[in-house]
């Protein structure tokens, strides 16, 4: 209850009209009756306060109604007066001296004019809709005029109260000619009239496309929510649960499942944690991709690590592709479960570490043939105006370092 | 026995008992809880030395977990398992107080050695959380910040934590920088001594900028 006290609401629970007097004093804190006083005093102003009331009932939501409350009987009757009690209300301030049979007329038909929207207006409510195709009970005879299954009769009702507004704005214009005095004063009379009851069609009328608004904007987010939801089944489906197939054909050989299992980690990980990024255009994305093709195809583990990302030019195609190379390597030679492969993109310079700790070699002892280390990776970086070290112990692991200078912002 | 008291949170059952089992000869498992209330009731009782807090759970996760507890018992320190390795979760659950952060995928002898070291006072981070960190502050380097001698990271912290995201352990980093390891230690606590105190606004725009948010 909190809750909906703090945010603005129409009062479903304990309400005359429509709740909006009762939605605002829960808001302000302040007692209903104080609210509806103000309404009051604002309904003298040409009848402010109704409008006001009209615009708050259209743009306010109801408040849900709390659960094992339930509605008292005859609440719909308490409204129907009020509703009255307004009509007779405006009929009234139309006639501040009672004085010309004419100035009445004119008032009947103003109220006419507002019931007959009321009735529309009324309708158009959704949470009205549930509450009487629930039966209503307590009036049979309201409920069965007001039951909303039959479509019919919102028809009836619809038509019903747009005759009447309709009827009314003809009844103004007619009577405005009859009223002695200069006939462009009538004329003016007539017309804002007119308008006036323009405008209660279009208040009548407005919770109606406002609910259909609603409810387009609803059903648009559950149809995203269910595309999300059958993209996400589609990935279960497809990889994991082919994954976890071969898992169990695989039971004996744990490289096999290790590697299924890992692929399918990654796969996971990425669409669940990380904005998807192009190979082809960002770093980060580039050297996950490479990373991910060595953990496959030598069925061991790369931590990969980047600390910020850049635009793939030629530089950081070059490498990207030696450090590659230094995985490949890394896989081949040094016989590991695990290698640490950290990246960072600083606006200056970016660096690659990819760091084994497996078996090593003697960098003086490597041939003068073996293209691996010297052309893939030093000679690749120095082309790049980058710079590669390889520091390698027997028995404590290597760990390829590259670095290159970038030429500027290639954003 | 002085075997370290260890608390086990995670709403996965199956993930538990796994746990349980590879930390049962190592160190003490005194209790587990799946829920936040029935996690918070218990480490206020047990009072154990070491919480180990899974980060997504109904009703709040880890965090509200950490935060609960801290009220009431300050010293229990928490050593973050998770599955998750997303930034926001990993950093929002340091700036909250736990002592480090390490993904389920760990090796038993890591997660007990990374439990002891929290026991012990120091702060455990993986290479992935060392990566996040120079990230947070990487990218607020050239922004003016409030307190530049907490904010910011010093040259050698920032040294440290590169080592840390390269796979290096403590007395490699040790060696590398002819430091101590207890000097390297310290610079990592200091590390998470400015995380945690680095203000929320920051930690926001950050998201923000990284679109995590």
């Amino acid at each position: 209850m909190e809750t909906a006290a703090n945010k603005l609401h129409r009062r479903s629970e304990g309400r005359v009209l429509a709740g909006v007097a009762a939605g605002i004093a829960d808001h302000l804190r302040v007692p209903p009756l104080a609210v509806r006083a103000v309404f009051m005093v604002l309904l003298t102003f040409s009848g402010l306060g109704a409008v006001l009331y009209a615009v708050f009932w259209i743009v306010l939501p109801a408040s849900r109604p709390v659960a094992g409350i339930r509605r008292r009987k005859g609440r719909d009757s308490a409204q129907l007066v009020a509703f009255a009690a307004l009509a007779l209300g405006i009929l009234l301030l139309a006639n501040p001296g009672g004085a010309a049979g004419v100035r009445m007329l004119i008032g009947w038909v103003v109220a006419l004019v507002l019931v007959g929207a009321g009735i529309i207006w009324h309708q158009a409510e959704p949470d009205r809709w549930r509450q009487w195709n629930s039966g209503g009970q307590g009036m049979p005879w309201l409920a069965r005029f007001l039951t909303h299954n039959d479509r019919r009769m919102l028809l009836l009702r619809l038509v019903g109260g747009g005759v009447l507004v309709i009827v009314g704005i003809i009844g103004v214009i007619a009577l405005t000619g009859i009223i002695p005095g200069g006939s462009v004063l009538a004329l003016v009379n007539g017309a804002l009239f007119a308008l006036i009851a323009l405008a209660g069609l279009a208040l009548a009328t407005g919770p109606l496309l406002w609910k259909m608004w609603v409810q387009l904007r609803d059903e648009r987010e559950g149809r995203i929510r269910e595309t999300e939801r059958a993209e996400f089944a589609a990935i279960v489906h497809d990889q994991v649960l082919h994954t976890l197939a071969l898992v169990q054909r695989h039971a004996e050989d744990p490289k096999m499942v290790l590697r299924l299992a890992r692929g399918q980690e990654r796969t996971l990980r990425n669409w669940l944690y990380k904005p998807s990024g192009s190979p082809d255009e960002r770093f980060a994305a580039a050297l996950e991709a490479a990373a991910a093709e060595v953990e496959d195809s030598f069925t061991l583990v790369v931590d990969l690590v980047v600390v910020g990302d850049c635009a793939v030019d030629d530089q950081v195609r070059a490498l990207v592709q030696a450090a590659r190379e230094a995985m490949v390597n890394a896989g081949k030679h040094a016989g590991v479960d695990t290698i640490s492969v950290y990246a960072e993109a600083e606006p200056t310079e970016l660096s690659v570490f990819v760091r084994d700790r497996g078996v090593g070699f003697d960098m003086a002892g490597v041939g003068e043939d073996r293209h691996g280390v010297k052309g893939s990776i030093i000679g690749r970086m120095e082309r790049h105006g980058g710079r590669a070290e390889i520091r390698s112990t027997p028995g404590d692991g290597t760990e390829v370092r590259l670095t290159v200078k970038r030429r500027g912002e290639g954003e | 026995m002085d075997a370290l008291r260890v608390f086990l949170v995670d709403d996965h059952a199956m993930f538990r008992a796994g746990v349980r089992a590879e930390l049962g000869k190592r160190v003490n498992v005194i209790g587990e809880a799946g829920t936040v209330a029935a996690a918070v009731a218990a480490i206020n009782t047990e009072k154990p030395d070491v919480v180990l807090l899974d980060v997504h759970m109904p009703d709040g996760g880890g965090r509200a977990v950490l935060e609960a507890v801290r009220r009431v018992s300050p010293d229990v320190k928490f050593l973050a398992l998770s599955v998750s390795d997303a930034a926001e979760d990993v950093i929002g659950l340091i700036r909250a107080g736990a002592r480090g952060y390490v993904t389920k995928t760990i090796s038993p002898d890591e997660l007990a050695d990374a439990v002891r070291r929290v026991a012990e006072g120091d702060a455990v981070f993986s290479p992935r959380l060392a990566g996040f960190v120079l990230d947070a502050f990487a990218s607020r380097s050239e922004a003016p910040v409030a307190d530049p001698e907490l904010d910011q990271l010093t040259n050698r912290e920032r040294e440290v934590l590169r080592l840390l995201a390269r796979g290096y352990a403590y007395k490699e980093i040790a060696k590398e920088l002819f430091i101590s390891i207890k000097t390297v230690e310290t610079h990592v606590s200091n590390v998470l001594r400015k995380l945690q105190m680095s203000n929320r606004y920051e930690l926001s725009r950050w998201a923000a900028d990284r679109r995590l948010v």
